[in-house]
């Protein structure tokens, strides 16, 4: 478009980012801003310069210069952030998202280098966690986040710091539960074989000792790792329910009881190998379950978004408030970058809000004095004042979290395959089971407690046990590999059952910032380089894109700008006038037409055309929409509905689509449609989606960085995963087919277990073979199936 | 064949002293981060008196 090219552009030596060559030069080093070369000359003071050897631009840009920790001196928040405290010592566990490379890892363990006061820094590098343990007579915890944010790492402080509290106890004590399960396991297995292979006679005396060490392995297994299968079957026996911990706790209890008496007895061996195998494959099941993501929060809420503290004004005075004690009648200061934590009034300076996280719209909206600013917008210019007019959890935006669907537990939305399975499976075995003892008990009541027994035994579920959480891990295993992150293995389920899809529009199938710039115009050299200078100088998104609409131009020094919020720019450049914004701003009324959002041009009072703004769509809304009529769609937006007519191409038709909908209203909407008995799967995501993914049967969190704030969800979706979301939905439906088929392969094993086990003649080493043997087939025939399913589509 | 019982009975103290290790490991959180030390262990230990990051630059 035009002909002039600037200087090569150079990367910076810490950020990597592209800029301009001697901008900020530094030891023949190139640097963008003055933030990433304060960092490389904080680094190389110290001689920590091998930052930049062990990967290229390690560090992370820094816009931001100031730094704003003052309320980390406030005693009452000390208290909640630090570990553990004493007279000298503090620990603190901290969140850094920046952590991402090696040099990262070796930076932050040599914080000790820049103050004594640090005596040990440790990172957890899939968690992004920094502990630091320090010496608070010389340096106080704002120092060491002072610290931190100097070298490039500002930690995430906030109040729900879920992070740390995730579940560490539940997960730990259950690999010591294995390990011992599989210690008696292994050792039991070295006992029993001389008794499968036969002793000779005058080895008899050894039968009997092994009998007795078996046993003795057998209480740890059942009475340690085994208890909670008791404990949960009792519980729920309490309940009047029968799941699935029934039948195994019925068939732990047996093994045990015919093991001892028959060791005791010197009858039998009895069978303490399938007993300690059977225990070790369940506890091995469900630690597969357990999959964690440590890097990804499921349940966060306004508070992880919102800061701990803000500054209040008092009698002139700056003091930081921690938010809980925020009351209405408080003036508060917000400086540029911070969010509104509580509904507050305008009482002075110039506003213009972010409401992306709120609404997902990314174009900040300009407020006037007296003004009411909804809590969870981000301040955008300089500082303002405000006075607040409705505590915290009060705004709002944050009542949303005082609804019902929030406080309600959740734990039973939707029954698993498997919960519905166990309930007949169990009452089947005890008739079985009574039946055998009934048919050879009125002959032979010995035989008939050992066909009672080994149906008991024989029965118990143990590959029923396995089928669900081996599929389900591996299925997760697959979407996460395509960056969809379930929350836990059942979500698989219930994203198979779904029938009923509701998108969210802004962030979730529009993609946040870019849109397409569209001109409408003819403009020569001259006029570009005075638009691209005017816009140079403003921070507005739509500004920055007119700019990166035209590349890199001369600029041209500009006098007399002023910008005025919510409506453009004006500004003279070059001695002509020129007036860059809404149609308010050019001709002082003008209707704007719905379609898409303009900025308008006018050089010298010649209206020139303009810019046309559109939403861009996610790759693959094509196929999303493709899933109607098997699934239904609809569309929540809380914008206007400008984009109705681009929009319905996707949807079946206007009654599908809500605009202008609140958060509350979104929840509402949601629970509509359960009424009607669909179930609902909600993407969106901003908090105002927040109450609708919570109320809907799965609610699933769209967002181009996982790392970012999501609102709480039982899913996390990367947004370039979007188009694959009807093969999740397929996939989820297989996975489903693949646990049915599963069912039926442990049934057949059940079977030819059974006809042994009601003749009463169950023989130890029977058990001991068929037990595995089924755990091994369903362990393999589930992973097998999962990933040929996954490649099928197209998934792996 | 009596020298089984001796057997059984070290092999079984063996195991049970690797047990209590790996519970000792567990409560102590050894097994809390199996990631990072694979990454630390390819970090070069320098002295900040030793100027030693001059030799590394190529």
């Amino acid at each position: 478009m035009t002909g002039i090219l600037t200087a090569v552009k150079t990367n910076c030596y810490h950020c990597g980012d592209e800029c301009e060559p001697n901008l900020y030069p530094a030891d023949n080093k190139q640097f963008c801003c003055q933030g990433c070369e304060n960092v490389y000359q904080i680094l190389s003071g110290s001689g920590l310069c091998s930052y930049y050897q062990y990967n290229d631009h390690p560090g992370a840009t820094r816009d931001k210069l100031n730094k704003r920790f003052e309320y980390l001196d406030e005693q009452s928040i000390l208290n909640e952030l630090l570990d553990f405290h004493d007279e000298r010592i503090s620990i603190i566990t901290l969140y850094i998202p920046h952590i991402h490379c090696s040099s990262c890892l070796w930076l932050l363990e040599q914080l000790n280098r820049f103050n004594p006061g640090i005596h040990y820094a440790r990172v957890d590098f899939l968690k992004k966690r920094l502990v630091v343990r320090f010496d608070h007579q010389k340096i106080s915890l704002r120092g060491v986040v002072e610290l931190l944010f100097d070298i490039g790492y500002e930690p995430l402080i906030s109040l729900q710091d879920i992070i740390k509290k995730q579940q560490r106890t539940e997960k730990g004590n259950l690999v010591q539960r294995i390990a011992v399960a599989g210690f008696c396991f292994g050792n039991v297995m070295l006992l029993s074989f001389p008794e499968y292979f036969g002793l000779s006679g005058f080895e008899q005396n050894f039968r009997h000792f092994f009998g007795y060490i078996n046993l003795a392995f057998t209480l740890p297994v059942v009475f340690f790792s085994g208890r909670e299968y008791f404990t949960s079957a009792w519980n729920n026996l309490k309940k009047k329910v029968l799941n699935i911990d029934f039948p195994l706790a019925l068939g732990i209890a047996v093994l045990f009881i015919r093991t001892t008496a028959e060791v005791l007895t010197h009858t039998g061996a009895g069978f303490a190998d399938t007993l300690c195998g059977l225990v070790f494959f369940l506890l091995f099941g469900k630690f597969v379950q357990q999959k964690t993501y440590h890097h990804i929060s499921f349940e966060r809420d306004y508070r992880s978004f919102f800061p701990v503290a803000v500054q209040t004004l008092e009698n002139g005075m700056e003091k930081p408030l921690p938010l809980a004690v925020l009351r209405p009648g408080h003036r508060i200061l917000i400086r540029h970058n911070e969010i509104i934590p509580a509904d507050a009034i305008l009482l002075k300076g110039p506003a213009l809000i972010d409401f992306s996280f709120v609404t997902g719209e990314s174009v900040p909206v300009g407020k006037t004095l007296g003004e009411i600013i909804y809590a969870g917008g981000r301040q955008t210019s300089e500082s303002i004042e405000l006075e607040v007019i409705k505590p915290v959890s009060q705004s709002y935006l944050t009542q949303l979290w005082n609804n019902e669907a929030f406080t309600r537990k959740r734990d039973n939305r939707m029954r698993t395959f498997n919960e519905t399975v166990s309930k007949y499976f169990t009452v089947i075995l005890i008739v079985i089971a009574f039946s055998a003892l009934l048919a050879w008990g009125f002959t032979d009541l010995r035989r008939g407690i050992d066909a009672f027994t080994a149906v008991l035994i024989v029965a118990c579920p143990c590959a029923l046990a396995l089928s669900t959480p081996f599929t389900m891990s591996a299925a997760l295993s697959i979407f996460d590999r395509n960056l969809f992150y379930l929350k836990n293995t059942s979500v698989v389920e219930q994203l198979a059952k779904i029938d009923t899809l509701v998108l969210d529009k802004t962030g979730t199938i529009t993609t946040g910032n870019t849109r397409n710039a569209e001109l409408q115009s003819q403009l020569n050299d001259d006029q570009i380089r005075q638009i691209y200078s005017a816009c140079a100088n403003s921070m507005h998104p739509l500004s920055r894109m007119i700019c990166r609409y035209f590349g890199e131009q001369e600029r041209l020094p500009v006098s007399d700008y002023t910008e005025t919020p919510g409506q453009g720019i004006t500004a003279r450049v070059k001695g002509s006038e020129l007036r860059i914004g809404s149609g308010k701003l050019l001709f002082g009324n003008y209707h704007e037409t719905a379609d898409m959002t303009r900025v308008h041009l006018m050089i010298d009072g010649e209206y020139l055309g303009y810019f046309g703004f559109k939403h861009e769509y996610r790759e693959g809304m094509e196929q999303v929409s493709a899933l109607e009529p098997e699934y239904q769609l609809y569309l929540l937006s809380g914008d206007q509905d400008q984009e109705r007519r681009e929009l319905l191409r996707y949807f079946r038709d206007s009654s599908h689509m809500r605009f202008g909908q609140s958060p509350q209203q979104k929840l509402d909407f949601i629970a509509e449609l359960q009424q009607q008995g669909k179930k609902v799967m909600m993407l969106g995501d901003g908090l105002n989606d927040s109450g609708a993914l919570r109320q809907s049967d799965l609610g699933v969190a769209v967002t181009d960085n996982v790392n970012n704030f999501s609102p709480g969800s039982d899913a996390i979706l990367d947004g370039r995963s979007f188009d694959k979301l009807p093969a999740f939905l397929r996939f989820s439906k297989d996975t489903v087919v693949i646990i049915h088929l599963s069912f039926l392969i442990s049934l057949t094993y059940n079977m030819i277990g059974l006809s042994y086990a009601v003749t009463g003649k169950l023989s130890p080493l029977i058990a001991a073979v068929l037990m595995p043997l089924s755990t091994a087939t369903i362990i393999s025939f589930t992973t097998l199936a999962t990933h040929f399913t996954a490649k099928r589509r197209k998934l792996l | 064949m009596s020298i089984i019982y001796f057997l059984i009975g070290s092999s079984v103290l063996l195991a049970l002293v690797f047990l209590g290790a790996f519970f000792w490991a567990q409560r102590t959180g050894q097994n809390d981060d199996l990631y990072t030390p694979s990454m630390r262990i390819l970090l070069e230990d320098e002295q900040p008196e030793e100027k030693k990051s001059d030799r590394n630059q190529i």
